[in-house]
């Protein structure tokens, strides 16, 4: 708890909130994209957090980085690449699909098809011995009945 | 000697917990009706025990007594009395010990309430229930005792995390857990049914209505906690697909999924292993939550105890239960007579397309959730899984479940047919194109899916009234013959079309906040004006205002429409005493179209004005006024007699063959 306590306080030594007036570009247009891109970034330091939500310096750091270079005409992507190349994956809250992480972006189809697989199958087989047919002792009955 | 009380009341629990445990169970199976009864009062003694250690623990909070070590790490004289009783379990140990406080408490409702249960049944409900519980006192003896004392006392606590500070999230807990812990009594019955070799219909009649109880609780512990992240945080999210958030969703995802298979088996005696399956998914979820939360696997608000060993103990107990409980499935489930026979056209077949879209939306937010951390452990590099990713997958999966939504009621059982399911439906398919055709003529700015959303919300709503509508034969006969058939209709009836109608409520909240939400962030001194969709904000004052354990900067802001006055609202940044931690208080004003979320930020450089974020949010309420509808259907339904009372008639037969 107390642990906790103190990286919360660390976390927020400088209790700036998110996106600060003197960060947003002058360029609508850039400023635009830059907030979109925000969203997709982690501030790496925080739980989860994109920079854009957070109010940590070093995602300050980031949403400024991260403008110089738009500013510096770099595409999304280009800017992305650039945050990556210096944090590495971690970075982006849509992680990249490749081999690693092949079952994470294709699990949850993966498990969809295998249900739906699963309940056709075992649909044919239900129904291929329809009703079974009565028993000789379920037709003793039967007669006796009539 | 009151704590002292309490740890010798939770031993004593304990002690109750092992006799609950096996007593029963070994009665049930020599069928020996007096060893069979023991459970009852055992779990109602194991109750007691667990209330008065938690009565003792609340006492020493109430009382600041510094002398217990969990109350100085958590407490402070100063605090308000709510946050006082809040902070009992406001940290790891005390959690815990509402933890086991919540699922006695369960026990010992079905011990009370659980007259017309097989004895047989009964007691080996309660000998599960009484396993979980013994693990987990097991658990708060050896390594998380809220009784341990601090010698010398000292004179002062060391405080609540300010951020707990607050109403909601003083109760977002208890209703969370009761919710978590809920679902132990489906896993109870689940694994009685498969040690009993007997899963029917009046079985799941038995377990619906506790499940439907657990899932209500789930369903408010998370709003409130959505609630508190939107207002509290101070930038006006209310999901953040955060690990923590994400293990309490598994289990509301499995819940629901479990409350609709259920139906199944209880009307047509069908998809009873799959039921069975997923009551023990629905529990291991919410234990694996406990073990994700509290391990430090994660780290957050939520994450009390980064302790490795208390980690490692929940882990043990999350294996013996899983496993065990996965484990006597394989061997028994196969066993399990499967019955009624249905068209994949069918009341059966909707449920069961429901099913796997909801196992495959808990699966994406396991996979999610989990991802990270296996790569990370397996070295394979760190990666982050955020909200885009379950944009990309778990919704995708939540559109056809919705859209179906409606259609399912609509289907006869066994054999159904499409087209008079579909003439049924036109009046709510005309309205939900109408919805969205105005939307896309009066809203056409922002993203062009966001009308479609919208109209989906509305599809559902639309869907459960004519649902209603049509049960009570409106529009076919009289509408006084009409109005009286409907007040004929079942609770369950209205409970289902009020839950699923709270489902369309919340589509339209998250679509409209998503898709139309402005912002704008500037700097303002006193008496600066700032427009924002179509009001002006005007900046007048601000002060520092003394609270009773904090010291809070306050902004004043007038909100006017023209030249007409709607009303001033605060904003705060409060740093609390003794841990200088700042908070922000957003100042909100609802409106009925949505809500204006002003948030006062830090001084400028200069010292003479101010950051101020200020957000518009669309019908962001309408995000937890649907949630408080789907409790209130599922109160509803927990409300008709022939839902909670269970088979009298089979009951007593059930009854005489479990006794001769």
């Amino acid at each position: 708890m107390k642990k906790a306590l103190i990286l919360a306080a660390l976390l927020n030594a400088a209790p700036a909130l998110a996106v600060e007036p003197d960060e947003i570009l002058a360029d609508p247009a850039l400023e635009h994209r830059a907030r979109a891109l925000s969203t997709e970034l982690r501030c790496v330091v925080c739980q989860n957090q994109s920079i854009d939500d957070s109010e940590a310096p070093l995602a300050r750091d980031l949403r400024l980085l991260l403008r110089e270079r738009l500013q510096a005409g770099d595409s999304d992507e280009a800017a992305k690449a650039y945050l990556v190349a210096r944090y590495g994956d971690f970075v982006l809250l849509k992680p990249p699909f490749n081999t690693t992480t092949l079952f994470l972006w294709l699990g949850p189809f993966l498990v969809l098809a295998a249900g739906t697989l699963y309940l056709l199958l075992n649909r044919r087989r239900q129904a291929s011995p329809a009703e079974a047919p009565i028993s000789a002792e379920e037709a003793e009955k039967l007669k006796k009945l009539i | 000697m009151i704590a002292e009380l309490g740890h010798f009341a939770v031993i004593l629990a304990l002690a109750a917990s092992l006799w609950q445990s096996l007593v029963p169970l070994y009665g049930a199976h020599v069928n020996d009706t007096r060893l069979m009864r023991a459970a009852s009062p055992a779990a109602l003694a194991q109750f007691l025990l667990i209330l008065l250690a938690f009565s003792a623990l609340t006492w020493n909070y109430v009382t600041s007594d510094f002398s217990v070590l969990n109350v100085y790490e958590n407490s402070h004289s100063a605090k308000p009395m709510l946050y006082k009783i809040s902070g009992v379990w406001g940290n790891h140990e005390g959690s815990m010990l509402l933890w086991v406080l919540i699922l006695a408490a369960f026990g010992a409702a079905v011990a009370a309430f659980g007259n017309n249960l097989p004895p047989a049944l009964k007691a080996r409900v309660l000998s599960v229930q009484g396993m979980v519980g013994l693990a987990f006192l097991l658990f708060i003896v050896t390594v998380s005792n809220p009784f341990l004392r601090l010698d010398p006392a000292p004179i002062e606590g060391a405080g609540l995390n300010p951020v707990l500070q607050d109403p909601a999230l003083a109760f977002h807990p208890p209703f969370l857990y009761a919710g978590y812990v809920g679902l132990s009594i489906a896993f109870s019955f689940a694994v009685a049914a498969l040690i009993e070799g007997k899963v029917d219909a009046a079985w799941a009649r038995w377990v619906r209505p506790w499940t439907l109880l657990a899932w209500m609780f789930l369903t408010l512990g998370i709003s409130m906690g959505s609630w508190w992240a939107y207002y509290e945080l101070g930038w006006g999210g209310w999901w953040f697909w955060d690990p923590v958030e994400n293990a309490s969703l598994m289990p509301w995802l499995a819940a629901t999924a479990l409350l609709h298979s259920a139906i199944v088996v209880e009307k047509r005696n069908a998809l009873k292993i799959w039921t069975i399956l997923l009551a023990i998914l629905s529990f291991s979820l919410s234990l694996m939550g406990a073990f994700l939360v509290r391990s430090g696997v994660l780290t957050s608000v939520h994450a009390f105890a980064v302790d490795p060993q208390r980690g490692l103990f929940i882990l043990v107990i999350l294996m013996v239960f899983i496993g065990g409980a996965l484990s006597l499935f394989a061997l028994r489930a196969p066993a399990l007579k499967q019955g009624g026979l249905f068209a994949p056209l069918s009341r059966e077949g909707a449920l069961v397309v429901n099913n796997l879209l909801l196992a495959a939306a808990t699966a994406t937010v396991l996979i999610g959730t989990l991802y990270p951390l296996v790569l990370d452990a397996l070295n394979a590099g760190k990666i982050s899984v955020g909200p885009p990713y379950f944009n990309l997958t778990f919704v995708p999966l939540m559109i056809p479940l919705l859209l179906l939504v409606p259609l399912g009621p609509m289907l006869s059982w066994k054999r159904a047919d499409i087209y008079p399911a579909m003439q049924r439906l036109w009046a709510a398919a005309s309205i939900a194109l109408l919805t969205a055709i105005l939307t896309f003529a009066f809203h056409f700015k922002g993203p062009w899916a966001a009308p479609l959303a919208i109209a989906l919300g509305a599809w559902l709503i639309a869907g459960s009234l004519s649902e209603i509508a049509q049960r009570a034969q409106f529009f076919k006969v009289s509408p006084a013959t009409a109005f009286a058939r409907l007040k004929g209709l079942p609770g369950q009836a209205f409970g289902m079309a009020l839950a699923h109608l709270g489902v369309g409520v919340m589509v339209i909240g998250i679509t409209a906040v998503s898709a139309w939400r402005t912002e704008i962030i500037t700097t303002v001194k006193p008496g600066d004006k700032v427009e924002i969709s179509g009001m002006t904000l005007t900046f007048l004052s601000e002060r520092t205002l003394e609270g009773p354990n904090f010291t809070a900067e306050q902004g004043l802001f007038r909100v006017t429409i023209g030249d007409r006055e709607i009303g001033e609202l605060t904003s705060e940044k409060r740093n609390f005493r003794p841990a200088s931690m700042p908070t922000t208080e957003a100042g909100l004003h609802a409106f009925w179209s949505g809500d204006l979320y002003v948030v006062m930020g830090d001084k400028t450089a200069d010292g003479t004005g101010r950051t101020l974020r200020a957000y518009y949010n669309p019908m962001v309420r309408w995000i937890w006024i649907g949630t408080v509808i789907m409790f209130l259907g599922g109160l509803l339904s927990l409300a008709d007699r022939r839902y909670r009372v269970g088979v009298p008639k089979t009951a007593p037969r059930a009854a005489l063959e479990a006794t001769a």
